[in-house]
């Protein structure tokens, strides 16, 4: 299809793009093409160089932040469904999760932005691994003002804090929200439970009562359909 | 001397322009705007953490309770993130059907925003006449997939079904509501198939869309309500990440379905109207004539798929559940369609990130796989989001009677602000 050429070809400048103008303001970054998308890697402590640069820069001109959001890599490649035993036990229906109360990953909160040029019509994705322990990245709202409440989405919802940010509240959760419930130690079913209390004549906040519960197991499955096909387009340069 | 102070005052999340549940702080000098503060979250139903606890296909569903006007196009954007990650693509047919759908759901979203925001704006009239055709596409949705919602349609590697041969039509029979001769005209476009009925509605439309703009577009009252109410600049649309029509009203020709074709749309003949001034009532034009072009696109589509029969579903039992009869015959099948409902695929691990142009703006999904049959992590881009971030720099210095214009023109919805 032509419209599918004309679009690696625009992937192709970004590229060469990002691997002259990255080499020449001196950012580490790394670099993979997948699934016809770029993602963009650098170190967290060049992440609003790096904005600044993909923002003002005419060989970019990213005037858009699409997305902002976190991600919780603390479980990342881990199955539920363990079939060692199996041939003495037999299957269980449920599937069991261990080892998440004492998660310690090395880079585990990402902080991932979708941007988009207008004028290039191009996509890039810029990563970064924050440094942990409160995970912390500098606040892109100055660069991009749509980075506001994505960022406070991120903090509500991971707990990367954004440093310089305005206003940095959670959005999403309730009043009083204790905990970052898109964390991967963060049960599905919450902590607390609410309902009206008829002789208090309010609303009372309780410890959750259901069991937490897994229908489908989450399998991994190594398919050799993809190994041929991931491969050699995932091996991107490095800086 | 009497110290003199802001006022502030709590909008909603009750109140019925607050389009669901926002709940607005407003601080106010007198009738004027000095701060807004949305308090969003009231709905939020922890939609991301959801999915990473269901295989893939499970969370389709999930989609339209989302932005649950335009369902369709929410689920589009889905289903194109997971194709993108298994690596394939649907057949043509199930591209039209898509294609056709989503101008559906953009005329179902843009009747339901040009209702309601008329509505808050003091027209009740267009209000009703929206309704009413709302109602006939509804009767598609529910005619294809059996939700006149929710419907679940779109499946990764095609539609679930082909479109159907017979319109329902309603029991010929006379009620306390409806007289005989009711009932016979309101069948009387529904004796053939979907497409019949929906090719019926397309030509009927065109004059619909004339009739709400003589009600509203050289009205003396609508005009004072929107024309300079909340003007954005093409810059400041661009740096609060503006998408859609909110970005088109500010002068800025960006549409994906042009720029980064998906479905059919390259197939299709179809314009983007543009506004100049960026304010409410430019944004109203833009999405009114979005309707005209929507329809245009429909016929166009209706006319493609009466001529090409074939099939709606990729022919990949690791993706698509086998043929019912295939699956009662063969052990293969059998095992497929088990190991499909039970466990579900398993895409390649890697990440991407799909979008489509929904009524409101770029919705987009973005799915983190490590190679699992459920997504490591999901995020959504909701178009409204950025678009309520800018609630404060749209209203401030207004009065407090344009906030609902303000909200209006922006369409909100909380299922996918709220997520």
């Amino acid at each position: 299809m032509i419209t599918q050429s004309s679009m690696d070809k625009r992937v192709d400048d970004l590229v060469a793009a990002i691997e002259g103008q990255f080499e020449e303001s001196e950012i580490e970054y790394e670099l993979s093409r997948a699934f016809g998308e770029v993602t963009l890697q650098v170190g967290a402590g060049d992440w609003r160089k790096a904005a600044e640069l993909l923002r003002n820069h005419r060989s970019f001109d990213f005037e858009e932040l699409i997305d902002l959001c976190g991600v919780d890599y603390a479980t990342y490649g881990q199955g539920e469904w363990d079939t060692a035993d199996a041939p003495n036990r037999g299957f269980s229906r449920g599937a069991e999760r261990s080892g998440l109360d004492a998660v310690e990953v090395e880079k585990r909160f990402a902080v991932v932005c979708h941007l988009l040029s207008l004028s290039k019509n191009v996509r890039l994705r810029l990563k970064t691994f924050c440094e942990n322990d409160p995970p912390m990245v500098a606040s892109l709202n100055p660069v991009w003002n749509a980075a506001n409440w994505f960022e406070r989405e991120a903090f509500d919802m991971y707990g990367v804090l954004f440093e310089g940010h305005p206003d940095l509240r959670r959005i999403l959760t309730d009043y009083g929200f204790v905990g970052y419930p898109l964390r991967k130690d963060f049960p599905l079913s919450g902590h607390v439970e609410m309902r009206y209390d008829a002789g208090k004549q309010r609303v009372v906040y309780e410890p959750v009562k259901i069991e937490p519960r897994t229908l489908v197991p989450r399998t991994l499955r190594h398919d050799n359909r993809y190994e041929g096909r991931a491969a050699p387009e995932s091996e991107g340069s490095d800086g | 001397m009497a110290e003199i102070r802001n006022f502030t005052l709590n909008f909603g999340p009750q109140h019925p322009s607050a389009h669901g549940v926002l709940r607005l702080v407003l601080e106010m000098d007198g009738e004027q705007i000095m701060r807004a503060d949305p308090h969003v979250g009231l709905l939020h139903r922890g939609t991301e953490k959801l999915a990473e606890t269901k295989p893939y296909n499970q969370s389709i569903g999930y989609m339209d309770r989302l932005d649950y006007v335009s369902m369709m196009c929410s689920e589009h954007g889905y289903v194109l993130a997971i194709e993108k990650l298994l690596g394939i693509e649907a057949p043509i047919r199930a591209l039209y059907i898509r294609t056709m759908f989503d101008e559906v759901t953009r005329i179902l979203n843009h009747l339901m925003w040009l209702g309601t925001h008329a509505l808050d704006i003091g027209a009740m009239t267009v209000f009703l006449y929206c309704f009413r055709e709302r109602e006939d596409l509804m009767d598609c949705y529910e005619a294809v997939s059996g939700a006149r919602m929710h419907a679940t349609y779109y499946r990764p590697g095609g539609v679930y079904r082909d479109l159907p041969d017979n319109m329902p039509r309603y029991e010929e029979k006379a009620s306390k509501w409806h007289s005989e001769a009711e009932i016979r005209r309101r069948n009387d476009a529904r004796h053939g198939s979907l497409l019949d009925f929906l090719e019926n509605f397309c030509e009927r439309f065109d004059k619909y869309v004339e009739e709400y703009e003589t009600l509203l577009t050289d009205n003396r009252i609508w005009k004072q309500r929107t024309v300079g109410i909340a003007v954005v600049s093409p810059y400041r649309a661009k740096q609060l990440g503006f998408t859609g029509p909110m970005l088109r009203g500010s002068g800025i020709a960006w549409d994906l379905r042009k720029k980064q074709t998906y479905a059919a749309y390259d197939q299709v003949e179809f314009d983007i109207p543009v506004g100049r001034n960026g304010d409410t009532y430019d944004r109203y034009l833009v999405r009114m004539e979005e309707m005209r072009q929507s329809n245009r696109i429909v016929k166009q589509c209706i006319a493609w798929l009466r001529r090409n029969p074939g099939p709606v579903m990729i022919d990949d039992p690791k993706v698509a559940p086998p043929k019912r009869d295939q699956m009662k015959q063969e052990m293969e099948s059998l095992i497929h369609h088990f190991k499909l409902f039970s466990e579900g695929y398993c895409p390649p691990p890697g990440e991407v990130y799909a979008a489509v142009e929904a009524p409101k703006g770029e919705f987009g999904v973005y799915l983190v796989s490590d190679g699992a049959n459920k997504p490591y992590r999901m995020k959504i881009r909701a178009p409204g989001f950025p678009h309520l971030a800018a609630m404060d720099e749209m209203v401030r210095g207004h009065m407090l009677s344009d906030v609902t214009a303000v909200i209006g023109t922006m369409d909100i919805v909380f299922g996918e602000i709220d997520r």
